[in-house]
Order: C-alpha cells, then sequence, then structure tokens
C-alpha cells in the first residue's frame, strides 16, 4: 500500500519497544465477540492507474454535454482557474480547523475576510466562516430566531426553495418549532399575508431572487415581519447582490444563502456552502466558528476563533448548535471569485445574467410560449409555461442537446406545464436561441 | 500581512464577465442595489499572490506531522483532488434526471455499500454534511422509530458519557432530547455501575465513541449493550474513531443500530481548514424506512433517487448530499480495498509505538494499550514547573510539528490528545516523540521557552481574551481610512457628500 | 489579579458564589476560587432587573475565552440591581471579585435561606477538597 511508509523491521522494533509479540495483540482489550474474523468483503485494492480509469469510467456514465439551463438553486456559473490554484494549496487544502492560531493564520485571515466579503453583500454586521449549504442555514437561522425572541413559530414563503422548506420542517421538530408556509400569488408572496402570519412568529423567511427567479417586494416582506415582531430573513442569491440590495438595507435581522454560485462547481450538489449573517445584536446566538482579530505578544495584528463559548466543545448541550465541521474551504472559493470579480465584476455579472435571461424571455414568448408569472421581474432564472407536460417538453428538448430546465411540477401542483429555466453569463445567445428552438 | 481589502486598488479587476450585445433590464427602484459592496479591486496576479502568501502562514499534512487528536490527519492522496475534478463529476447538476447521472448514482451505490460492510449494518444515507450532523440525523431517526411504536413521549433521555465530544450533547438539545450523562470508571470505560441506575423505560438510547476520546476501547461493551437493548432503547455510535477498527471489529457486531462515519477523517476528505466533511450513517433494518430523501435506489443494473419514503424524517441537507466528498473518500476505499484492516492496524502501532516511548515523561490517566490515540498529561510538568498542556502544545511548533488537541476530553486535566495516523514513517514518529522528551526537560530547566513560545512561527502567541471581549469580526474600512482603497473612496465619497 | 482570600463576613454557597447580607436585601458574586477557575472573564451575562431568582438556580452566565458558568443564586429574591461596571468591565469579577466585582443585589423572599449557607471556614474546605 503506498500510503503507508512502515517496513517489516519498522513494525518489529516498534512492536518490541511496545512489548508485545504481534499486532494482534495490541486489540486484546476489544472482546472476541465482537471481533471481526473475516476479510473485509469490498473489491481487491487498484493502483492509482487503475483507480483513474475506473473512475474516468464512473465520470463518463454521466451526461454533461447538454447546454445547462437548469437552476433550481444550483447554478452553471463559472469557476475561475486561480480558485483551483489555491484550493490545491495543500497547506490550506490538508489543514483541519484552526484551533491553533499560530499554526493557522492562513486559514484564519481568509475566513476573516470571507466573513467581511458577506457582511458587504448582506449589509449585515456579522458573517459565521460558513455552513453546510443553502439549506441548514436557514434551520440554523430558526434555531436562532426562536433563542432571540423566545417564540416558536416559523413563518417561511411557499415561493422559498422546497429544499430550504424541507430542511426546515426536518429540523423544526427538535427545535420545538411549528412552520407555517404563506403562499404565493401570482409568483410572489403578499406582504399582507405575511403580516397576518408573522402574528407571535420567530421568523419570517423569504427567498429573493424567490424559487420561481420572481424578485419579491422584500423591504415589503421585511417590514411586515418586523412589524409582527419576528425577525425578518432573507436567503438570497449571492451574485445577485451586485445589482440587488443588500438584506441590511431593507430591514432584515439576518441574511443567509447558497454560496455555490461564487466559486464552486455543481457537482452533483455538493460539498458547497451556506452563507449565515447577521446583524451584531445577534452574534452570541450565532451558530458556528466565527474569527475575530486580535493581537499577538509583540502588538502584531493575528486572527483567532473568537466567542467560542457559543460553541459545542465548551457550551455542550446549551450551545447554539452542534456544527463544528462546515464548509471553510468552499467558502474560500468563494471569496477568491468574489476577490477577482470585484464591485465592478460583481455588478457586471449581475447585469450579463439579466441580460441574457432578459432575451431568453423576450424570445420564448416571441416564440409563442408563455411565461408563468409574466408581471413579475426576475434576475437570472423565470418560469415558462412549455404548453405540455413539462418533463416531456424536457425530455424533447435534451434530444436536441439542451437541458432546459427544472420541471416545477415537482414541487407545485398546478404547474405542472412550466419550465423553471436558469440562464447564468456562461450562456452565449446562441445557446439561448437553441433552447427556444428545443422549446418551441 | 496585509488584508486583501487593504491591497486594493479602485479601477482593478481581475477577472472579465462576457457582455452580450444586449439591453439590460431594468431593476424596480426600490430593489436595486444603492451602494456597490467594498469588494476588494486587484488584477488576477494580485489576487493569486495574496492567498499564496497566506497558505505560507498555515500548517496542513503536507507540510508536516499532525496528530491533532480526535481529527485523524491522515494522507489526502493528490488523485483524488484529479479525480473529483472529472468533468464528469464536476458539472453535473444535482437536478438532472436521474438518467443522466448513472455513474454518479453508481459511485453512490457502491460507497454505500462498502459503508455497510464496513459498519456491519443495514442501510446507508450518504446525505449528512459532516459527523455532527450525522448525529442529530440519527437522533431523528430514534425519535421517528419510537413516534412509530408510540414510545416518543415515553423516551426522553439519551446517555452520554463525559469523555464524549462536545457535538453529542448539543445534537441531544437539537433533536429535543435530554441529557442524562454517565461517569467514566478507572480503566476508562463507561461506569456500567452508573449506568445502571440511570437506564430505564424512559431511555432513548446511547451515544458512544468506540474507542473512546480516551483512545481505549470499551472492554464491556457487551453488557451495555445488553443494558440499553434490554429496556429497548436503541444505540448510537459516534464514528469519529472509527479509523481504530476498520475490518477490525465493526460497530453493528458491537450491538450498535445507528453509526455515522466522518469521511473527512476515516476515509481522508482533506479537511480544507474546518471542512468540508461528510457524515453518512448506517442503521439497522428497524430504522431503514426512516432514512432521509432521496435513498440511492438500485433496480437492476440501473440506479435511481427514491422520493418515496412515507416514514421518512425529511431532508437534513439539500440533494443527496456532498457528492465531491464521496469521490475522495470512495477513491480512497478503493485504494486499500480489504487492506483497510491493515490501515487501522498501522494506525493502532503507531499510537501504541509513541505511547510506550512517552509515558515516562508524562502522566498517563490510563495505563492500558491504546487504540489509534492516546492522551497524557501535563499535571505534573505543570505542579512542578508550572507549565501546561498549551505550554508544550504551543512549543512543540518550534519543533515543526502541528501540537496535539489539548484540554480534552474535560475529565484529564492538562490533557494532550495525540493521533499519529497510519501515515507516518517512523522516522516522522521519533523525531515528533524526541521532541517531546526534549520539551519535558526544557520544562525543568528553561520553562520561559515553553512559556513564550511559539517563537518561530509567523505570528506568536496571541491575545485570545482581547479577541473575546471586544469582538472585530470583520474589516472596519471606516476605521483605517489612511489604507489605499476602498475605504479611502468611501471616506472621501462621504466628504464629498 | 487579585489574591486569594474568602472574607468572614461572607456567605458562601458550594457552587462557588457568595451573599452579603444588608437588612432585607443581598449582594452576590463569585468568589475568588471561581474566577482563578474560569480565568479573565470576557462576558457577563445578567438577568434582567425585576426577575425572581430561586436559591440553587442559575441567574445568569459569566464567561471566560475557554469556559462558560453559570451563576448560582445561593438566596431567592427578586433582582433589584445589576452591576453594569462587570456588564462592561468583567475583568472587574477577577480583579476585586468581593468589591467592585459584585454581580446582582436581589430582595430576599426568603431569609431563613441564609441558614443554609457555608460560612468562610467551611466554604475554604469545599475548596480545598476539589
Amino acid at each position: 500500500m503506498s500510503y503507508l511508509s512502515l517496513t517489516d523491521d519498522d513494525r518489529e522494533q516498534m512492536l518490541a519497544t511496545i512489548g508485545v509479540g504481534s499486532v494482534e495483540e495490541l486489540f486484546r482489550d476489544i472482546p472476541a465477540a465482537v471481533r471481526y474474523d473475516r476479510e473485509l468483503a469490498i473489491a481487491p485494492a487498484l493502483t492509482e492507474s487503475e483507480l483513474q480509469r475506473h473512475m474516468e469510467e464512473l465520470a463518463g456514465k454521466n451526461v454533461v454535454d447538454e447546454i445547462c439551463f437548469l437552476g433550481a438553486g444550483i447554478y452553471d456559473h463559472y469557476v475561475p482557474a486561480v480558485v483551483d490554484a489555491v484550493l490545491q494549496r495543500g497547506e490550506l487544502l490538508t489543514a483541519y480547523t484552526p484551533y491553533q492560531p499560530e499554526m493557522s493564520q492562513g486559514v484564519l485571515q481568509a475566513v476573516f475576510e470571507y466573513q467581511t466579503a458577506i457582511c458587504e453583500l448582506t449589509g449585515m454586521d456579522v458573517s459565521n466562516a460558513s455552513g453546510y449549504d443553502g439549506s441548514t442555514v436557514a434551520a440554523d437561522a430558526c434555531f436562532v430566531a426562536k433563542h432571540a425572541t423566545g417564540r416558536s413559530k416559523i413563518v417561511i414563503t411557499e415561493a422559498t426553495s422546497p429544499q430550504v422548506r424541507q430542511v426546515v420542517k426536518t429540523y423544526a421538530p427538535g427545535f420545538g418549532l411549528e412552520v407555517v408556509e404563506v403562499p404565493h400569488e401570482g409568483g410572489v408572496t403578499d406582504p399582507q399575508r405575511v403580516r397576518d402570519a408573522a402574528e407571535g412568529a420567530a421568523a419570517v423567511i423569504f427567498q429573493t431572487p424567490n424559487f420561481f427567479g420572481n424578485l419579491e417586494a422584500a423591504p415589503e416582506l421585511a417590514a411586515a415581519a418586523n412589524d409582527a415582531g419576528a425577525m425578518p430573513i432573507a436567503h438570497v442569491d449571492i451574485v445577485s447582490l451586485g445589482v440587488l440590495e443588500a438584506p441590511g438595507n431593507y430591514g432584515c435581522a439576518m441574511a443567509i444563502g447558497e454560496g455555490q454560485s461564487a466559486g464552486n462547481s455543481m457537482s452533483y450538489g455538493g460539498p458547497h456552502y451556506g452563507f449565515l449573517a447577521a446583524r451584531s445584536d445577534y452574534i452570541r446566538r450565532l451558530p458556528g466558528r466565527i474569527v475575530g482579530e486580535t493581537v499577538d505578544a509583540s502588538g502584531d495584528r493575528g486572527y483567532v476563533l473568537t466567542l467560542q463559548t457559543r460553541e459545542q466543545h465548551i457550551r455542550r448541550e446549551k450551545a447554539t448548535s452542534n456544527i463544528t465541521t462546515n464548509q471553510t474551504l468552499l467558502a474560500l472559493a468563494g471569496l477568491v471569485h468574489l476577490s477577482l470579480l470585484g464591485p465592478q465584476g460583481l455588478r457586471e455579472l449581475g447585469e450579463t445574467c439579466l441580460a441574457l435571461s432578459g432575451y431568453a424571455k423576450e424570445r420564448l414568448t416571441a416564440a409563442g410560449l408563455a411565461l408563468a408569472f409574466p408581471a413579475q421581474s426576475t434576475f437570472k432564472e423565470f418560469a415558462v409555461r412549455t404548453g405540455r407536460n413539462a418533463r416531456e417538453a424536457l425530455a424533447a428538448a435534451r434530444q436536441q442537446g439542451v437541458y432546459a430546465g427544472y420541471p416545477l411540477g415537482r414541487d407545485y401542483p398546478g404547474l405542472d406545464d412550466a419550465l423553471l429555466v436558469a440562464v447564468t453569463e456562461k450562456r452565449t445567445v446562441e445557446e439561448i436561441d437553441r433552447l427556444v428552438e428545443a422549446l418551441a | 500581512m496585509k488584508l486583501i481589502y487593504e491591497r486594493s486598488q479602485a479601477g482593478r479587476r481581475g477577472l472579465g464577465i462576457p457582455k452580450p450585445d444586449l439591453p439590460v433590464p431594468e431593476l424596480p427602484a426600490s430593489l436595486r442595489r444603492a451602494e456597490p459592496p467594498r469588494l476588494p479591486e486587484l488584477a488576477e496576479p494580485e489576487v493569486l499572490r495574496h492567498f499564496t502568501e497566506l497558505s505560507t502562514r498555515n500548517f496542513g499534512i503536507d507540510t508536516g506531522f499532525y496528530p491533532l487528536g480526535s481529527c485523524t490527519m491522515k494522507y489526502n492522496p493528490r488523485i483524488n483532488e484529479r479525480l473529483v475534478g472529472l468533468p464528469g463529476f464536476a458539472n453535473l447538476h444535482p437536478l438532472v434526471e436521474d438518467d443522466a447521472a448513472q455513474g454518479a448514482l453508481e459511485l453512490e451505490w457502491e460507497l454505500q455499500e462498502i459503508l455497510r460492510e464496513v459498519t456491519g449494518l443495514d442501510a446507508v444515507s450518504l446525505q449528512p454534511a459532516a459527523g455532527s450532523q450525522g448525529e442529530l440525523t440519527g437522533l431523528m431517526l430514534f425519535r421517528a422509530y419510537f413516534q412509530d411504536k408510540g414510545e416518543d413521549e415515553q423516551r426522553r433521555k439519551i446517555v452520554i458519557p463525559d469523555t464524549a465530544h462536545g457535538t453529542n450533547p448539543a445534537s441531544v438539545t437539537m433533536a429535543g432530547y435530554e441529557l442524562t450523562p454517565v461517569k467514566t470508571d478507572p480503566r476508562g470505560n463507561i461506569d456500567v455501575e452508573d449506568l445502571r441506575g440511570k437506564v430505564d423505560e424512559h431511555t432513548a438510547g446511547l451515544m458512544l465513541t468506540n474507542p473512546s476520546t480516551l483512545g481505549l476501547f470499551d472492554e464491556n461493551i457487551e453488557e451495555i449493550r445488553d443494558i440499553f437493548h434490554g429496556v429497548g432503547a436503541l444505540m448510537y455510535y459516534d464514528g469519529a474513531n472509527l479509523n481504530a477498527v476498520c475490518g477490525i471489529s465493526r460497530p453493528g457486531d458491537m450491538g450498535f443500530d445507528v453509526v455515522h462515519i466522518n469521511l473527512h477523517k476515516t476515509f481522508s476528505q482533506p479537511h480544507g481548514g474546518g471542512g468540508p466533511g461528510g457524515g453518512p450513517i448506517a442503521v439497522r433494518a428497524s430504522l431503514e424506512p426512516f432514512l432521509p430523501v432521496p435513498v440511492v435506489a438500485r433496480d437492476g443494473g440501473r440506479f435511481r433517487l427514491d422520493y418515496d419514503r412515507p416514514k421518512s424524517i425529511g431532508k437534513v441537507r439539500a440533494f443527496s448530499g456532498p457528492f465531491g466528498v464521496f469521490v475522495r473518500s470512495y477513491a480512497f476505499i478503493r485504494s486499500y480495498g480489504p487492506a483497510l484492516r491493515e490501515m487501522s492496524e498501522v494506525a493502532v502501532l503507531n499510537a501504541n509505538y509513541m505511547l510506550a516511548r512517552l509515558k515516562d515523561a508524562y502522566d498517563l490517566p490510563f495505563d492500558r494499550l491504546c487504540m489509534h490515540e492516546f492522551v497524557l498529561s501535563t499535571r505534573s510538568l505543570k505542579r512542578e514547573h508550572g507549565v501546561s498542556a498549551l505550554d508544550v502544545a504551543k512549543r512543540l511548533m518550534d519543533y515543526g510539528f502541528h501540537p496535539p488537541t489539548v484540554y480534552f476530553p474535560l475529565i484529564v486535566p492538562e490533557a494532550l490528545m495525540i493521533e499519529p495516523t497510519e501515515s507516518e514513517a517512523k522516522e516522522t514518529l521519533d523525531r515528533f516523540i524526541d521532541a517531546m522528551l526534549a520539551i519535558a526537560q526544557e520544562a525543568a530547566e528553561e520553562p520561559e521557552l515553553l512559556h513564550d513560545a511559539p517563537h518561530e512561527r509567523p505570528v506568536r502567541r496571541l491575545d485570545e481574551v482581547r479577541a473575546a471581549k471586544n469582538p472585530i469580526v470583520r474589516f472596519r474600512f471606516d476605521d483605517h481610512p489612511t489604507e489605499q482603497g476602498s475605504g479611502d473612496r468611501q471616506l472621501e465619497a462621504q466628504k464629498g457628500a | 489579579m487579585s489574591t486569594e482570600s474568602y472574607p468572614e463576613d461572607l456567605l458562601y454557597h458550594p457552587e462557588h458564589d457568595w451573599a452579603r447580607i444588608d437588612g432585607d436585601e443581598a449582594v452576590l458574586g463569585i468568589t475568588w476560587h471561581a474566577q482563578d477557575a474560569l480565568g479573565e472573564l470576557v462576558h457577563y451575562e445578567p438577568p434582567n432587573v425585576g426577575a425572581s431568582v430561586g436559591k440553587d438556580a442559575s441567574y445568569g452566565e459569566v464567561e471566560s475565552v475557554k469556559a462558560v458558568s453559570d451563576l448560582i443564586s445561593p438566596l431567592s429574591g427578586e433582582v433589584i440591581e445589576v452591576n453594569q461596571q462587570v456588564i462592561d468591565a468583567p475583568e472587574t469579577a477577577n480583579d476585586d471579585p468581593y468589591g467592585d466585582g459584585w454581580l446582582i443585589r436581589v430582595r430576599m423572599t426568603q431569609p431563613d435561606e441564609q441558614s443554609q449557607l457555608l460560612s468562610a471556614a467551611d466554604y475554604q474546605r469545599v475548596v480545598e477538597s476539589e
């Protein structure tokens, strides 16, 4: 085994130092009845070149050459080469959580810079070092809201991602929370209905752009929540924040979301990162790692994990969360991508998404298809009615090499003929024309 | 070193964006961004240099020996990084129809089969994103199982030994259970007498790490199993220390009903300075109906995601799990094959060798053969020379090593928890041991050397009290008006206004 | 930092808390031993004025960098004042645990509970046995 260094001589010497006759003897504390006395039924070991071939065969069974208009939470944005270069630095890639700050200034400073970027994007005061993904940070936010308000109801809009809603509902019973959904009307959420539902609620979670791609009247939704004393929590698209207002600037208590669009490939759903940011009032209730600035014994600036008394290793059953491992490396990828973009690049990225998706909407309607929510403004994604079962329309488009979108009927009865179409900056006018051809 | 925000110069950028010759639709004024976010502005070479410089201020397994107890810092093979980047994996959208993801689903299926074999259990969900999420998922399964039997309201208590990771009690609270702590006996096992008085028909189950965080295999595991199963309660295995027993002893055979596996420990997913991880769970058949959706199913030679699971607890994470982690761990396992047993044997051999050479220089709270890790204490050094476990840890940095885990488990004062893993050459172990012995000597002769350590790192010892008292958790542009870049512009904009 | 002491005029609770009786009121704080075990305090989470506290129950928390400790009330009562100085500078409870570092003032609701508390000498034996 090429990952192991010990020679037979090494083993003999080591056993002698320990004072046992065999490796088997090292396991004498394990009762005989619970020993495993067979060989593990795992296929024989592969050499590196055999492994490469085997994995290429598996990867080759996946279909990735169709033009991708599929989104619904994970998007085909471009990942710059510098991201790969940074992530492959072994000092960062192969480090553990920075428990010893003097060994870990690289990761700690990077997380501090990431927290700063997330705060800037969302208009919040504090960000954690990342959560697992865009769905689990919503559950984390519910836990914060429960303890901050002492209330036990969570309101979530039906136009929020079904994946996010399902995770929140799975966590809720353990937290002692009841979850109430507010239905959409014409693809967006009515602030008055949110106001009514928010009475006595700990938080109102809404996604914008929402799952249909439509822009919610976010400031009104936040005001409705605040009016009821519930925490408004916006679930936002990280790459939309160069053109769309920051949740902190329209009254939200927290901002959360899926970070994949910044710096991460789609990778069949992960690993990615979720971001979670809040106003400073909630800093002591946040889940997960937080990096803070300090000085060393010489007075020079440095970074440490801070406010750790929130966390499970100190507060145990009273902790703000059980999270330990987060998604630092993927969040670092996001930071690198955002650093390459800068404010100008992020705005242009948003504008290109707007322009291309606007073109797609225009061409599709010109070709006789109807938008599902024609009155709504969108960012990079929109719903279009295909005139037949959307899964059939999708299958037909795939025959022409176009993966046309996500059939909304999977989650929303009544939208069986609708496809959710995502258009990132990677798509071209020609590819959009092929989409129109494939769906027309 | 400067923050990337302090390197920023207005007008620079590091990435071009395609600009189609199309109009940009107008956004509603109330939703449009008023002030741009102050992201850094740098050209591409400067971005790469910044992060490269950061990497030089960090220490990973690639840099050197990293015996961080309970974290299983083993070698991360580079082939796995190449494999995860294969376009057929990296560019696959998680919501494609199953026919477009047959390779990914086959890989997930095969990984599940391997984890069933290694744990000795019947069914697997790959969904949890990390070990602690696996714990929470496991406890949700406990509740679903007892709800199904009409016993959820009766069974409210989860038993956890005092050596447990903090995640265990935190998960108990998040799952809506109550904690029952149990003591450790003088040999480092669960105190079975204490346990007997605490387990009854109100007990939902046990959470146990075995071998424990002391690096000791619980010799009474069969008796413990009988106590819990005797009252109809379940057993959860925290797989943080699975690296000790692959192919040697299986949690399912020990009597555990649910297990999580830390793919970033035992199966080599690089931890990336804090994540990603992976926390698949394996369960006994009686708990299978409650697993999160989707479940990877096989029909003949085809694979599919099965959402039709009426008793499922729901979802704990989006999609089917952190797929890239599965690629790496599956590749790692296929590189070993059945020799995973040898992996664990060498991990245990390495740990016992280090223990044998170190136990005279440091206190050993439980004098037994260890498994894959062991816990020493600097209690005597502290009493005699005023040198703490933290001082020893910081001094190890000067010798070029990452320190072990310190001050854990909580029941051992001044604890140093050392886990070498199977990856290290004997010469490396010897160099580390020699450094530890030299430090014990230094503690007696020159304690100031330890108090002031580290001397050879990019920063000296950091003031954590200051960081906690007045938390600065983001760069404050407005406090740095003399810095170049965005801060300047902001200030000028304010002056101009 | 202060030096070890356990003033004779205080009553003690074995969870390392003290009470100074002042008519029908009592001032509460943590002992020298408690602050020494925790290390430099970085945060004090006080109760609200007007809240009621029960003997042997937690009325708040103090935190150091690596530890968090419940504040156990030696006596039952109603909170009539919290020490803002410790909220602003938690290390005050390290520097002067029995003086400026007091934590809350309560109006006692069960004054006879005093008889269950320890003298300085008895409390010192508790500390030594740990």
